[in-house]
């Protein structure tokens, strides 16, 4: 089983639903976030092209922030999702100075947080991950890269797709549409 | 600097009392019996409710979860509802934001004198109704009931309706007419005799074709709409966007028309004389329904594309073009009205030109285009009749503005103004919902008539700047705290949405139902509030309807069959119009018999003097105009505007990124705070753009105060149209001022 | 022109504008560590090569400085975490891939035998003293028989701790700046050299202070020759690297770099203490001092540049 998740930036308004729909179904506190967007705006007018990407967790399959990890707090779970055990989490910092995305972040609480693919709360019970099941422009898919019949899967192969820094070399699973 | 007789008073002043009221009013909520039937008494299992948000007009139903302690967690949308489709938007989803906000009103205000110095005194609710009650009864004697104005926007506009025709009074507004709407029903009811209603009757979901014009959808987040053009460009339909900033919608666009600011109205003509010179148009159609061709034929001659591009710099080949492919995917095709359209004063006739072309295309009627919606025949609670008012609000502007098919709230507002040859004013003003100072241009103007007031009575959920200026402050308790009316909107399926509250009011606050039967009743107007409360009114509407509020908690949204299936026109089926001719009037008789262009006409608006640029300003899809502007969940998206500066007039002006700027307009007005720069290609040089609902000016809303500038300060200047009294706003010209005294978010850094 | 912003007004904390997750705690536990490090190599090298007697403050008096700088530098570590009381997790596992993990366990390693080092010299110097027990003498003399021993695993492991100082930053990829092999060979010679710097400054024999100003200005031409190479590496690779080295070329520590590190921290000491070895009369104290506070420096602007560079946004 492979977890992943393709965003269409030709749909995605960029309205970040999303954002909200984390921070009140995971509980993140006030004044941070899982999930962001980004705004990519090339040209001179009135030659533009823009480009909007909900961002969060790659979930890399060669992650960083795992290997960095000095105690297994950070770790691969079912279907390749990189989650992090709080009460093993030292807050060293360690894996947010490896994360290339910034997609982490020191929890209130002393542990470091992050996108979950909300696996335990959502996506065991059988639902999608919070943005996904919100986003106004369902501009997200989500499901098993191992199954063809799921909705990540089948998007990939009808279109055209990047991920984000490829070259930094670890595998992210957050697919873009192009 | 424009002041006001009347002292603001900052709501701030007021903190240890209302905190002591809002510590014994959670007591008294714990052991409440209604909290507890709600939470689900103790099963532990998550409970949810049905609501609808009332974060924006658009009134999605869907269902607040609250968590083991019965805490509100989140609020999902309800599947079964057309309007959302079971997905909120972020502000939606942010909605419990606006019940969490500690800087909400908690207590009723009554302003008090004592010398110089006004301030506020917390009040009982008895003493606070009892105290409009008294003020109200001494204006009808002295003045007449109709000399009450009722000025709202959203749900609570039902019950103090109630209330006010009760009094004697049908001077009830929402902005959402002649700040908004208004010339795009008046240019649709004169050309097809029906409206557009909310939310909008376009089948985007099928389009092949949709031209947005001014209109940045997916920044005004239309939850259905953006939902169905998503869906559109799934399939592949072709987006034409006309606008002079490089919105969200025009990167989703195979076509992005950068026009001139101010001249739409001469690339719709010349989009008429396209199709029409190359008899693009469904010939069938036009026949069939429609009169006037003929003299629109010859009105249209002159204006070709080539005479568009000397106006709107669009190039003539793309508007030749751009008709082809309206052409191609006609009669699926969209030419979006739009909803915020009050531009220029002149904007009915443009919405005429709108309204033209989508006859032209044939669109009117048919799939892809506009559908027909329909809505219940839900009967109301039995009252007495009204008493007839003795005045119509129409008389507060009296030949004037003939063709507005709603209240025009800003001739309300100039009817409070006393002038010598005005017999009548209007003495007391109920605002609810509605942050009026934000929401009218010209504060100057609105400030004049809030002086000559005898009574401001102002029912909020927040400390907004108008509250600042009342003689009573209500305080209303959140729609996530209360029942309202049901939801019986327009759609492509009749349906009803209830919204119950998930949560026992927090703090001193009431539902606006509860407000307006209780000062009925301190009216004497108990008879046009029958029922014991609101529940047994709903119930008894439900049953009515086959269904009952007991179905409607377990289920929150009732959809129900057609009573005809004519959601388009079927093929050669004959129609006839609600017009004058029962035809769709591409020559307007209506227009024509008030003394207007019965065919739009362009006319040039000024342009800005050299180093100013024309004052654009739009939304954000994460706030709802200024009332979202201090909820913690969506002030996290986003807690100030900024102002899109084209880089050639950044590079003139010396300015940054990030740099805090003032800006002044022509009227020499300066902005009471700074606002970041953005230093962007998206941007015409011609003019700067700003998202509407910041800089607000209460200390008392700690997330919003100081954060950026509120245009509507920066508007000064409007241009009334004189079909139906809109406001238009975009004439206005700003420049930029670098030195200045830091205050507000910048004096914090 | 290219427009790259977040616009759903994510503001982190520690994260955003700019990551600033580490403040001075990690620079400062980096440059005790390497300080150390340096220390107790030369401690184990001289007794390796049994010239204890030659170099006294290297074998015997500098080591007691080791656990008190590796204490203050664990204390830092321990301040910089923040979730204190879950410290304890580090040693529940050996994860080779983290070299958060590895220097914790290093530092494991290091910290008793510097303690330990410590121990056998306070008898030395105090060799009137009376031990109460008699197990004392027994693990006295076990050690003292296996000095040798000691000493070699005490070189490797200073070795190891002081590589690790470098390599702490240069595994993260994530961070163009830090993202360099040749880190760890810098920061190892950084703390030599820091640690020799220690020892002529506690010195009191010329002989020492002149050997170890000797090894000291080798060490300044080696760190200089790896510092020219790191930027050489840097302005051949991708933009995100040729962006990190800019930092230092022009971007906001270039003068901190330059002045602090290289002019400060580098050529002046090298300067002074080539012309000392020539024979010119020097404060003996200037040129060492200079070292220490260039070391410190150099941990301060490598951990607060890494945090700056960065590949997207």
């Amino acid at each position: 089983m492979r977890y992943a998740m393709a965003v269409d930036t030709k749909k995605c308004v960029g309205c970040s639903d999303c954002v909200v729909a984390c921070q009140t179904e995971n509980n993140v506190p006030i004044g941070f976030c899982r999930d962001w967007v980004v705004e990519v705006t090339d040209g001179t007018y009135p030659q533009l092209e823009v480009e909007i990407r909900s961002e969060r967790c790659n979930h890399c399959e060669n992650s960083p922030c795992v290997r960095c990890c000095p105690t297994g707090a950070s770790h691969y779970a079912e279907g390749g999702v990189v989650l992090v055990t709080p009460h093993k989490c030292i807050g060293c910092g360690a894996c947010i100075a490896s994360c290339p995305y910034d997609a982490r972040y020191p929890h209130p609480d002393g542990h470091v947080d992050k996108c979950t693919f909300c696996l335990h709360n959502r996506v065991e019970k059988g639902l999608d991950p919070a943005c996904v099941s919100v986003c106004p422009t369902k501009c997200m898919y989500f499901g098993d890269l191992d199954d063809p019949n799921s909705p990540v899967s089948k998007v990939l192969k009808t279109r055209k797709f990047k991920t984000l820094i490829p070259e930094a070399g670890t595998n992210p699973q957050l697919y873009f549409l192009i | 600097m424009v002041t006001s007789r009347r002292q603001f008073i900052k709501i701030g002043a007021l903190g240890a009392g209302s905190l002591a009221l809002a510590g014994s009013s959670f007591n008294l909520a714990k052991g409440s019996s209604i909290l507890d039937k709600i939470s689900g008494a103790g099963t532990g299992e998550p409970l949810r409710t049905p609501t609808y948000c009332e974060i924006c007009f658009w009134q999605c139903a869907g269902w607040v979860y609250k968590d083991e302690d019965g805490k509100i967690q989140k609020i999902v949308g309800n599947d079964d509802d057309q309007h959302c489709n079971g997905r909120f938007c972020p502000r939606g989803t942010g909605g419990v934001g606006q019940y969490n906000d500690e800087d909400r009103l908690k207590t009723p205000l009554i302003r008090t004198r004592e010398g110089d110095k006004e301030s506020f005194r917390e009040a009982s609710w008895d003493e606070a109704l009892d105290y409009i009650a008294g003020k109200m009864r001494a204006i009808a004697q002295k003045h007449g009931p109709e000399c009450v104005a009722l000025f709202t926007h959203g749900s609570g506009g039902a019950h103090f309706g109630q209330m006010m025709k009760a009094f004697g009074s049908a001077s009830i507004a929402a902005p959402s007419f002649a700040q908004c709407r208004g010339p795009r029903e008046v240019g649709f009811l004169t050309t097809f005799g029906d409206i557009i209603y909310s939310p909008e009757r376009i089948d985007i979901r099928d389009t092949r074709c949709m031209v947005l014009i001014g209109s940045h959808l997916g920044e005004n987040m239309h939850n259905g709409q953006v939902q169905e053009m998503s869906d559109a460009i799934d399939k592949g339909a072709t987006i034409i966007t006309v606008d002079p900033r490089f919105s969200t919608a025009a990167g989703k666009s195979k076509y992005w028309l950068p026009i001139k600011p101010a001249t739409d109205l001469a690339l719709l003509l010349s989009w008429i004389h396209v199709i029409i010179e190359n008899e693009w148009y469904d010939k069938d159609y036009v026949e069939r329904y429609t009169v006037g061709f003929e003299q629109l034929k010859e009105h249209v001659k002159t204006f070709t594309p080539e005479w568009a591009y000397g106006i709107t710099t669009i190039d003539p080949n793309v508007i030749r073009e751009t008709a082809r492919e309206m052409h191609n995917a006609a009669p699926s095709v969209i030419v979006n009205p739009g909803r915020h359209v009050t531009w220029y004063g002149d904007d009915t006739q443009r919405l005429r030109a709108v309204a033209i072309l989508t006859a032209l295309l044939g669109s009117w009627g048919r799939r892809g285009g506009y559908y027909k919606p329909e809505k219940l025949h839900l009967p109301n609670y039995p009252v007495p009749p009204f008493p007839e008012p003795k005045r119509n609000p129409t008389q507060a502007y009296e030949g004037k503005y003939t063709l507005a098919n709603e209240v025009v709230a800003n001739g309300l507002c100039d009817a409070t103004i006393p002038t010598v040859d005005r017999s009548c004013n209007y003495k007391a003003w109920i605002v609810n919902g509605t942050n009026l100072l934000a929401a009218f241009p010209n504060q100057a103007n609105t400030l004049k008539a809030i002086d000559a007031l005898e009574l401001l009575v102002v029912v909020d959920t927040m400390p907004v700047e108008i509250t600042g200026y009342a003689d009573v402050v209500l305080p209303e308790c959140t729609y996530l705290e209360r029942y309202d009316m049901l939801r019986n909107s327009n759609h492509r399926q009749p349906n009803l949405a209830l919204r119950m509250p998930a949560a026992e009011p927090k703090y001193n606050t009431k539902p606006a139902s509860w407000i307006a039967q209780e000062l009925a009743r301190k009216l004497g107007l108990s008879a046009w509030f029958p029922w014991k409360n609101i529940e047994e009114m709903l119930d008894w509407q439900l049953k009515e309807m086959g269904s009952s509020l007991e179905e409607m908690k377990r289920i929150g949204v009732k959809n129900f069959p057609r009573e005809a299936d004519d959601l388009y026109f079927s093929p050669g089926e004959e129609v006839v119009f609600n017009t004058t001719s029962g035809k769709i009037e591409l020559y307007s008789s209506d227009m024509e018999s008030a003394g207007f262009e019965p065919l739009p006409v362009y006319t040039a608006h000024e342009e800005p003097p050299e180093g100013y640029y024309r004052l654009n300003y739009g939304r954000a899809p994460m706030h709802t105009f200024s009332r979202t502007a201090n909820n913690p969940n969506l002030t996290d998206l986003m807690d100030e505007n900024v102002l899109w500066v084209n880089p050639k007039v950044a590079r003139l002006w010396g300015l940054e990124t990030g740099q805090y700027i003032k800006l002044k307009n022509q009227d020499e007005k300066i902005s009471t705070f700074a606002i970041k720069v953005r230093v962007t290609e998206r941007i015409r040089w011609d003019s700067v753009y700003m998202v509407h609902g910041f800089g607000h000016n209460n200390k008392k809303l700690s997330r919003a105060h100081g954060r950026g500038i509120n245009d509507t300060e920066m508007i000064t200047r409007v241009h009334i149209d004189p079909v139906m009294g809109g406001t238009g706003m975009r004439g206005n010209f700003v420049t930029f001022i670098t030195d200045f005294e830091k205050e507000g978010k910048e004096a914090e850094a | 022109m290219r427009e790259e912003i977040i616009v759903s007004g994510r503001m982190n904390y520690l994260i955003d504008p700019q990551l600033h997750i580490w403040h001075w705690h990690i620079p400062l536990y980096l440059f005790l560590g390497g300080l150390a490090a340096g220390i107790l190599f030369f401690a184990a090298l001289y007794t390796i090569l049994g010239k204890e007697k030659e170099y006294p403050t290297a074998v015997k008096l500098a080591p007691f400085l080791t656990p008190v700088l590796l204490t203050v530098g664990l204390l830092a570590l321990l301040l910089d975490l923040n979730h204190k009381l879950y410290f304890w997790q580090l040693y529940t596992t050996i994860r080779l891939q983290s070299p958060m993990s590895w220097g914790a366990w290093t530092l494991m390693v290091v910290t008793p035998l510097s303690i330990i080092w410590c121990a056998l010299n306070i008898k030395e110097l105090f060799p009137a003293w009376d031990w109460k027990y008699k197990w004392i003498y027994d693990v006295d003399a076990f050690f003292r028989n296996n000095l040798l021993i000691i000493s070699w695993v005490m070189l490797i492991s200073a070795l190891i701790l002081g590589v690790y100082t470098g390599i702490l930053f240069s595994a993260f990829n994530a961070r163009p700046l830090w993202n360099t092999s040749i880190l760890g060979p810098l920061f190892l010679t950084s703390g030599l050299s820091t640690g020799a710097a220690a020892i002529i400054l506690m010195s009191k024999n010329a002989h020492e202070r002149h050997n170890f100003a000797r090894i000291d200005l080798m060490l300044i031409g080696i760190e200089l020759f790896l510092i020219v190479h790191m930027f050489m590496g840097f302005l051949a690779s991708t933009q995100v690297h040729i962006d990190a080295a800019s930092l230092f070329l022009g971007g906001p520590y270039t003068t901190p770099f330059w002045l602090f590190v290289v002019t400060l921290g580098l050529g002046i000491p090298a300067l002074l203490e080539l012309l000392e070895l020539k024979g010119f009369k020097m404060p003996a104290y200037i040129a060492p001092a200079l070292v220490i506070f260039g070391g410190l420096m150099f941990r301060f602007i490598i951990a607060y540049a890494g945090q700056a560079s960065r590949w997207l946004y």
